[in-house]
């Protein structure tokens, strides 16, 4: 099936969970909140979600800023930013 | 002078400049400056992870959740919506229930779109976030947010990044007699006066990221930053003498020749 990851397509088994996502795609799941769907999960639902065909994941972290979205952090969309 | 805590929302901080860690050369320099400043609240921004380089290194590496505060921001924010999304998903991240809240109203000036942030901070205090409001230096705005639930406000100086220093002393000194809660002066500051000015007129703190991070030397910019809000915090507590135009000796006549 292919689901979409930070926006983009990605192939992944069938009822693959978040948990199993993350450790595909080496991130520790203590740094970072994830979005199925534009719900945010709660740490422990990160084992036990399932994900379909087509769900739109976002992960996301910190990085370093103060105030205002600048240029040079890089991609800063998740939603519209205008 | 000692007892000089900053609490809120029953939370002390120890130093009363507190940094954005955007527009560092690394990870190494932001962490130098933030230690250099003696900073214990430091903003970060939320953003997608990049899925497709994994070497880039993580913020949190070098900065330990347990020794900083770690205030997530909802920078680059532009609706009530946006907001709401970016601090859940910073609650959902693991830090805390902080969330310097941002709801940007203009690209080129980044001044708050004050209607919004107001919607969005009572949506977020109800939902237990202990919400600190970028605001505009408008006192009205202020008691607003302090009547919501705000535990402390942010009015800026100036525009973010400009560096043009407090811009409106007045307003500022109205909001610091109007509400009863913390005010952190934040964006706008440009030089260790902006900071030393700030803090004399009785600001609780000051939060600045630009004014270190693209000085020159953003490590001897951090020091002077420290030292410039402690001298506006004694100051402020110390007192000043009040401004007349005429001059008043300070030495004795008595005994003269």
């Amino acid at each position: 099936m292919t689901i979409q990851v930070n926006g983009e397509g990605r192939t992944a088994s069938v009822g693959v969970t978040v948990a199993e996502l993350l450790r595909e795609l080496d991130i520790r799941p203590d740094r970072v909140a994830v979005e199925v769907n534009t719900e945010v999960l709660n740490r422990q639902e990160f084992e036990r979600r399932g994900l379909r065909e087509g769900d739109h994941v976002e992960i996301i972290s910190f990085i370093g800023g103060g105030a205002g979205a600048c240029g040079e952090l890089g991609d800063l969309a998740i939603g519209p930013l205008t | 002078m000692s007892d000089d805590r900053l609490i809120i929302a029953g939370r002390e901080f120890k130093s009363r400049l507190w940094v954005g860690t955007g527009k560092y050369k690394d990870f190494v320099e932001t962490k130098k400056a933030i230690d250099t400043a003696g900073a214990d609240v430091v903003t970060v921004a939320v953003r997608r992870v990049n899925i497709t380089d994994r070497s880039k290194e993580n913020l949190l590496d070098y900065l330990d959740p347990k020794k900083y505060t770690i205030l997530p921001n909802t920078a680059g924010c532009y609706t009530v919506e946006d907001a709401l999304r970016y601090a859940r998903l910073a609650r959902a991240a693991g830090i805390s229930d902080l969330v310097k809240l941002e709801v940007i109203g203009d690209e080129r000036t980044l001044f708050p779109d004050t209607a919004g942030l107001i919607e969005a901070a009572k949506i977020l205090v109800k939902e237990g976030f202990i919400v600190l409001p970028y605001t505009n230096d408008d006192p009205v705005v202020a008691k607003k947010l302090v009547d919501i639930g705000c535990p402390a406000v942010m009015p800026l100086a100036a525009p973010i990044g400009s560096g043009l220093g407090i811009r409106n002393p007045y307003n500022l000194k109205i909001i610091l007699e109007m509400v009863k809660v913390p005010v952190i002066v934040d964006a706008g500051v440009g030089t260790a006066s902006d900071a030393t000015l700030a803090m004399e007129y009785g600001a609780d703190a000051v939060l600045m990221n630009t004014a270190i991070a693209g000085a020159r030397d953003p490590i001897a910019m951090a020091e002077a930053m420290k030292y410039a809000v402690e001298a506006g915090r004694l100051a402020y507590r110390a007192g000043r003498i009040p401004r007349k135009l005429y001059a008043t000796a300070s030495s004795p006549i008595e005994g003269m020749l």
